[in-house]
């Protein structure tokens, strides 16, 4: 078979597994979150927690909760990481230090998963298990909950309550991330992944060299991270690593466990709002954005758009022999689509242009298909601002989902628009403005200088936490920096949205007329590509075009 | 108490019974199931040689300087192959480094194995994603066979054979490249001796 034929198939078996699990999986998590019945296991949680699972929350109370969590989660997270050292499975390792248990507290808490550490030698078993992975589940339940408060704003009418956190998070837990992920690390145990407690095993190789293969329960973690659109590798080198993916197969399904959740949700999203065309509007967006990133990042790779790829005859540098350069761009555009920020091979040594691409991927705002969560919200924000803008074309007041789109709600829209290109152009502005700052980019002086720090910057400020890696940010200026850009890049807009919810709820229902936009049709899907498009391509055109576009073309 | 105490409080009781339920009990349990399905691949594919533990068949190692050996990818993990610094080299596409790199690679490829430089395989020229890499490609296999045959006095044409056993396609016929696993067939290598 053709190298083009096979990477063809590859990317046609992804799309049809996300196919075959579209419907049920989005009914299923549709029922988790709109249930009126509670588990035997939940009760008990909110037991031990102290809430009344049938107290629905105005939507400032929801957000003091979902902050109140966050909050907590960020003190446990840093304390644990300080003293990991007295405490058990530290496989040797000391406590972590403050800069760097801040960032990556914060890059966990906020779902972004950015690594400004090692993990093989800075994180002991027990923060991997019981800090870094449990952020992975609360942090992707957090993007749920916020989402479906969203779409409560919708539906309901006349009140000032979007729902209940606590209830929300649980069941996003135990209905949905839990079951997902004991599945997914079943089936990576099964091929091949580790999943043991060593300290490391010291080998002397062939000709005498020295290694110590390291140990760790990673394929439980490996499940979440993908799932939740965490991203934050077990090893430094994440789904490179062959303890994280050892196969083709496990590297197919760790890329689609990226996609399944996003993907998925706008099906949730269609049958709560009563109108699954609704759903899927929105997926036919993230999917041609999606699909014409896949063709043009790997036609750059495989048609060697770089002097290096073109010196080595092959696009393979950073990337695995097992994976191949079809399944590794599949990866980077998936990954950057998403909130995940797993990578299966490293996106510095793409091509100029590629990776310009994936740095424009996640500066759409992460909505092809975006996060757990947070791909729905975002693409819901956009929805908004397309409807706006077509309300403006033909001089009607806008509507969407039944709900009137007035001055307040495009308020807290155009806010939470500004939020995350702000955070990325100020903090690489910042980083550029000084010669100590400039000292950590590998490649300092030229463009591909630049787009180390863009990328950083864009990474953090939409919690995907992928990397052009080359960029030394384990310093106290980029652990700073980039920790607040990933907070102010999540809450911020997180709190926009619950306001946005909380706004929504309150209207009637208005009905419709024929003069309402039609918001299920290929041309509203158009439309809010073009947005979607606009937006953040007059936002990042500028800074794109002094880093990859004038290194790759 | 007030409101936002008592949602901190909420929050933090949340967090304890979260860590309890999905970073204790889920991966104990998982652990658990490994080490009795599968405890080899569980503790990571160690690989013997006269009973001692000599590697990964998941980790590749470095056999630079033993021409008897096939070679694995160029590394940037540590000194090479250091499992306990997996990096890849994140030079960009445009890096006079690794511009260089490569020239000098293919050099001693072509030298080594006595080979043209334009025929050096891109997987020996390329530093892999993870740095621990353990494959190469088919074709920087075949490369090799000539000057490993010579090096330990034995048939090019069992060496190729050991090739073959040691090569596994594409999964399914389509899922990723096809690839040779290096330290296995080295260990292979030596079991012929």
């Amino acid at each position: 078979m053709s190298d083009t034929s096979a990477g063809l198939l590859q990317v046609g078996a992804l799309i049809a597994a996300l196919a075959l699990c579209y419907r049920p999986l989005g009914a299923h998590m549709a029922r988790a979150l709109s249930s009126e019945h509670d588990l035997r296991v939940e009760r008990l949680v909110y037991r031990l927690v102290g809430v009344d699972p049938r107290a629905d929350q105005r939507w400032t109370v929801y957000a003091v909760s979902v902050l109140a969590f966050s909050l907590a989660s960020v003190a446990g997270l840093y304390v644990l990481q300080r003293v990991q050292g007295g405490l058990p499975l530290s496989v040797g390792l000391t406590g972590v230090e403050p800069a760097l248990a801040f960032n990556t507290a914060a890059s966990f808490v906020t779902n972004t998963n950015w690594q400004a550490y090692s993990g093989e030698t800075t994180m002991g078993h027990l923060t991997q298990m019981a800090g870094l992975a449990v952020q992975n589940f609360a942090s992707a339940a957090v993007g749920i909950a916020v989402a479906v408060a969203l779409v409560r704003g919708f539906t309901r009418s006349s009140t000032d309550r979007v729902g209940n956190l606590w209830v929300d998070l649980t069941r996003s837990v135990v209905r949905i991330l839990l079951p997902l992920s004991v599945v997914a690390a079943v089936a990576l145990i099964l091929m091949g992944a580790v999943q043991n407690f060593s300290s490391g095993t010291d080998v002397t190789t062939l000709v005498g060299g020295h290694q110590t293969i390291p140990g760790g329960p990673v394929a439980s973690q490996e499940a979440i991270k993908e799932i939740g659109t965490n991203g934050g590798g077990f090893y430094n080198t994440n789904s490179a690593h062959p303890f994280e993916s050892p196969n083709p197969l496990s590297n197919f399904v760790e890329n689609f466990l990226l996609l399944l959740v996003p993907v998925s949700f706008t099906r949730t999203f269609g049958i709560l709002v009563g109108d699954r065309r609704q759903g899927y509007a929105l997926l036919a967006a993230m999917g041609a954005i999606w699909a014409s990133l896949v063709v043009a990042v790997t036609a750059l790779e495989v048609n060697l758009k770089g002097s290096a790829l073109q010196a080595a005859g092959a696009a393979m540098e950073g990337k695995e022999t097992r994976f191949g350069e079809w399944a590794s761009t599949l990866f980077a555009v998936s990954t950057t689509g998403t909130s995940a920020g797993a990578v299966d091979s490293f996106h510095s040594s793409f091509s100029g242009v590629g990776g310009g691409l994936l740095i424009l991927n996640m500066g759409l705002g992460e909505v092809a298909p975006g996060g757990v969560g947070s791909g729905l919200y975002g693409m819901l924000i956009l929805a908004i601002l397309a409807v706006f803008v077509a309300g403006l074309m033909v001089g009607r007041t806008p509507e969407y989902l039944g709900k009137k789109i007035t001055s307040r709600e495009m308020k807290l829209v155009s806010l939470n628009v500004l939020t995350m290109p702000l955070v990325v152009l100020i903090g690489t502005a910042v980083a550029m403005s000084f010669a100590s700052t400039r000292a950590s980019m590998l490649s300092g002086g030229t463009p591909h200088g630049l787009s180390e720090v863009l990328y950083a910057f864009t990474s953090a400020g939409n919690n995907n936490g992928s990397a052009f890696a080359g960029l030394s940010a384990n310093t106290t200026f980029y652990d700073t920096a980039l920790g607040l850009a990933m907070l102010v890049g999540r809450f911020v807009p997180i709190v926009l949205v619950l306001a946005l919810a909380g706004s929504l709820a309150r209207q009637q229902s208005v009905p419709r007329t024929p003069g309402t936009l039609a918001t299920h049709t290929p041309l509203f899907v158009g439309l809010l590509i073009g947005v979607t498009v606009i937006v953040a391509g007059l936002t990042f055109f500028p800074v794109l075009s002094l880093g990859p576009l004038a290194e790759g073309l | 108490m007030n409101a936002t105490a008592a949602q901190l409080w909420a929050g933090l009781r949340m967090l304890v019974v979260m860590t309890v339920l999905v970073g204790l009990a889920y991966p104990l349990v998982l652990t658990g199931f490994a080490q009795s399905v599968v405890p080899g691949r569980a503790d990571g594919s160690l690989l013997e040689q006269d009973g001692t533990v000599v590697g990964s068949a998941l980790i590749g190692q470095s056999f630079t300087g033993d021409p008897a050996y096939f070679q694995s990818r160029p590394s940037a993990a540590g000194d090479g192959y250091d499992p306990l610094a997996s990096s890849a080299s994140n030079l960009g596409p445009e890096s006079p480094d690794l511009l260089q790199l490569i020239a000098e690679r293919r050099a001693d490829a072509a030298e080594l194995d006595g080979t043209s430089p334009a025929a050096v395989a891109p997987d020996a020229l390329t530093a892999s994603g993870s740095g621990l890499d353990p494959h190469i490609s088919p074709q920087y296999a075949a490369q090799q066979v000539a000057r490993v045959a010579r090096e330990r006095g034995i048939g090019e044409d069992v060496v190729r054979r050991l090739v073959e056993q040691h090569t596994t396609g594409r999964s399914f016929g389509f899922l990723g490249e096809p690839r040779v696993n290096v330290l296995e067939l080295n260990l292979a290598l030596d079991a012929q001796d």
